[in-house]
């Protein structure tokens, strides 16, 4: 009797609640530390950034439209598959070069991230929110509300849990986002999006590429309907390039070396909606 | 009850009796750059003539500060960050702050007029408008500074340092306000550049503040143009931007700050959409459309400067239009009784009336009111356009003029896309007796600050700023304090 052969997953790009391949047909090799072959990885093109900067364009209106309560269910069921798949994720961190404790412990606090973030989705806007005593006769109100579409330049170093520190925040204001996943360390983050697809996410909201960074950072901070880039690094090259481009459409580019648990983080892609109305008119 | 028709026949006869202002403005000859608590000359010597845009003559020379002015200016403010401004209690920083807003009001008419001689808009609008809000705003930050550790729930707000804030000609003195007020409240020190056509105002604050006793160097004034703005854009000892102004020089200012640890806000341009629909008050939706664009001779970045009207109620909205902005009064600025005052320089009415000529020739139909325009001084008629189409320029850039691009929508989800369809998101005015309405639809319109039922309504606690290419960051209300304060 012959030994199984297990079925290995081919690491795809995942937009608009899909997972094709790279327009480009392109991919590039991922080896583990012993240099044993693991995956051609996705080399997601210019173009596949921009196919999902049309999606996530167009998912945009009904994910700020859901309710608070709704998105907070959806960002505690990420949490919950993720829970499920622990197994899967602590193997593929080792994969990718992590003790067993550290992708333990990285697995883990990728879970309570994603609770953390959960409770904030009907929380931060009252934290963030004002009535604004004018003197005039007036009713004067300001509310955050999503800055619309996020790219998202992921941490190198922290395949999983450094994505979604970032992402959580994000979406969990109403945001849809484009993430550029770690170069270095790629395989979480596409593992990541079968939770998405499985988490009610609608389509589009969450949209995940692998490529090269060096080659997309331009286009991705330069593209005129992002309304923001999140970079995740503190390479200075990459900060001028991002913020350079960004200031073709005067895109909110953010900054942030590491990220730590907190509704600032969500404050980080809001705007300020400001509301007048007569009193006693 | 009057129709349209009967309106448009019967046109209204005003006549006023003149009603000028007479409060002397108490202008120096000629002002110095303001450095370290100091008047001092400028390093290359250089003075402009600031001019009176409504007759065309000098009220006083102005100091033109240049690169090595404005470094003079950042150590000041470094060294009073350093050993002052940064060590002070927020209670006694608080104190200061309060008595810039007193002596503001003190002195408020004679700073109204300063504005409107030295600004080109009505004495009604900087006696009402203007100079009590600037006072007023230093009055709402001064009480900030010393309840800092009550606004950011979990993290302590640290100041920034030296602050470079350049500010623009259409609001000098209120534009001031919104850029010192919050810098010193949380502990910055400022360097402020008023614009070229407007340092008057800037120059008599910069007086106000030295008798206000503030120590030396907090806050630094150095007039100048565009050389001196990005000197201080370009200063490696500064560690924040404020800056109101033009779309164009802001993305400059975001480029050229790039890979630099430089903070910056932006209050950046707008062409913000003032919908109104069929069940709206028409008199008053009119009256609203009036203010939205006229305001300051529509020199407002949140000017309501496209109109959007319910078809149905669209001929009924234009014809009530015409017949009110034919009664309204152009003219000295000083004058109680003037609507709309000059335009505040040459090379803006150049601009209006090439933007103008452009809406003629791509095909919409400009209606003015006949009146007359003073023969000296820079001036333009309220002017509207129909019969104009999304692609036209007068629909797409901002004229920063009296100049109002009028388009009609059947649904209220043809106004949202409408509205949205701009670079821009600023501002924006909804027109509806329905409440479910106004919120479904001011919801929906991608600009930071939307008037319903009202427009142009600005108050210190009340957070004012665009998304998309009308900026970045909020000023006023506990918002406005996030730009100067790091959180640690």
């Amino acid at each position: 009797m012959s030994t199984r052969v297990p079925v290995q997953k081919t690491y795809k790009l995942y937009i608009g609640g899909e997972f094709p391949r790279s327009e480009s047909g392109r991919t590039f090799d991922f080896n583990d530390a012993k240099g044993r072959h693991i995956a051609n990885v996705s080399r997601g093109s210019r173009k596949d950034f921009r196919n999902a900067v049309v999606v996530a364009r167009s998912a945009q209106k009904s994910w700020a439209g859901k309710s608070a309560y709704n998105r907070g269910q959806i960002l505690y069921r990420l949490g919950e598959m993720v829970e499920g798949r622990r197994d899967q994720f602590i193997a593929e961190l080792q994969q990718q070069g992590s003790s067993v404790a550290d992708a333990r412990r990285e697995v883990d606090d990728t879970i309570d991230t994603l609770i953390h973030y959960a409770g904030w989705s009907d929380k931060y806007q009252q934290l963030f929110s004002t009535v604004n005593p004018v003197a005039s006769p007036h009713f004067s109100f300001s509310v955050p509300e999503p800055t619309g579409v996020v790219a998202l330049i992921a941490p190198q170093d922290s395949a999983l849990l450094g994505l979604v520190n970032y992402l959580a925040p994000i979406i969990v204001g109403g945001n849809t986002v484009i993430a550029l996943a770690s170069d270095k360390k790629p395989l979480s983050a596409i593992t990541f999006s079968e939770v998405i697809a499985t988490s009610d996410v609608p389509a589009g909201v969450v949209n995940i590429l692998t490529g090269y960074r060096s080659e997309l950072l331009s286009q991705i901070a330069g593209h005129m309907d992002v309304n923001a880039v999140v970079y995740a690094g503190d390479n200075v090259e990459d900060r001028k390039t991002i913020q350079s481009q960004a200031s073709l459409n005067v895109k909110r580019a953010i900054f942030s070396e590491k990220q730590s648990q907190s509704p600032y983080a969500i404050l980080a892609t809001q705007e300020t909606k400001t509301t007048w109305h007569p009193i006693g008119l | 009850m009057s129709t349209a028709t009967a309106e448009k026949t019967a046109p209204l006869q005003w006549n006023y009796a003149p009603a000028p202002e007479s409060v002397d403005p108490q202008f120096r000859k000629r002002y110095d750059l303001f450095i370290d608590g100091k008047f001092v000359a400028p390093a290359e010597g250089n003075y402009r003539p600031s001019i009176n845009p409504a007759r065309e003559t000098t009220l006083a020379e102005v100091a033109d500060a240049t690169a090595p002015d404005v470094d003079k200016a950042v150590k000041a403010a470094r060294k009073a960050y350093t050993k002052i401004w940064s060590k002070m209690s927020g209670k006694e920083r608080g104190k200061y702050i309060y008595r810039i807003a007193r002596l503001l009001q003190e002195r408020a008419r004679e700073f109204a007029v300063a504005e409107t001689m030295n600004g080109g808009k009505s004495i009604r609008e900087s006696r009402d408008t203007d100079i009590p809000l600037a006072a007023a705003h230093f009055f709402y930050y001064a009480g900030w500074a010393d309840k800092l550790e009550y606004a950011f729930p979990g993290r302590k707000a640290k100041s920034l340092g030296v602050c470079g804030q350049v500010i623009p000609w259409n609001f000098p003195l209120l534009m001031a306000a919104w850029k010192i007020a919050p810098a010193l409240a949380t502990g910055n020190t400022v360097v402020l550049k008023p614009a070229d056509t407007t340092p008057l105002t800037a120059m008599k604050l910069a007086e106000l503040i030295q008798d206000a006793g503030l120590p030396a160097g907090v806050v630094n004034i150095i007039p100048g143009g565009r050389p001196t703005g990005a000197a201080i854009v370009q200063h490696p000892d500064i560690d924040k931007i404020a800056f109101t102004g033009s779309t164009a020089v802001g993305k400059w200012i975001q480029k050229e700050l790039a890979g630099t640890k430089k903070r910056y806000t932006l209050e950046l341009g707008g062409k913000a959409a003032n919908i109104i629909f069929e069940d709206a008050a028409i008199d008053q939706a009119v009256e609203g459309i009036i203010n939205a664009i006229f305001f300051n001779q529509g020199h407002v970045c949140c000017a309501g400067s496209r109109l959007l009207v319910q078809e149905g109620v669209a001929d009924t909205v234009i014809a009530k239009l015409k017949q009110r902005m034919a009664t309204l009064i152009i003219g000295d600025p000083l004058d109680k009784n003037t609507d709309i005052g000059a335009i505040n320089s040459k090379e803006q009415l150049g601009r209006i009336e090439a933007l103008v000529a452009s809406g003629a020739e791509e095909g919409a139909e400009m209606w003015q009111p006949s009146c007359e325009l003073p023969a000296k001084g820079f001036w333009f008629r309220p002017t509207l356009f129909t019969n104009v189409s999304q692609s036209h320029r007068i629909c797409r850039d901002e004229i920063f003029g009296p100049v109002l691009s009028i388009l009609t929508f059947r649904t209220e989800d043809e106004a949202v896309e409408k509205a949205n369809n701009t670079a821009y998101g600023l501002s924006g005015g909804v027109w509806t007796d329905k409440g479910a309405k106004i919120f479904k639809v001011t919801r929906q319109v991608r600009a930071g600050v939307i008037w319903a039922n009202t427009f142009n309504k600005f108050d210190p606690t009340s957070p004012f700023g665009g998304y998309k290419e009308s900026g970045i960051g909020r000023e006023g209300g506990w918002h406005g304090l996030q730009p100067y304060v790091e959180l640690e």
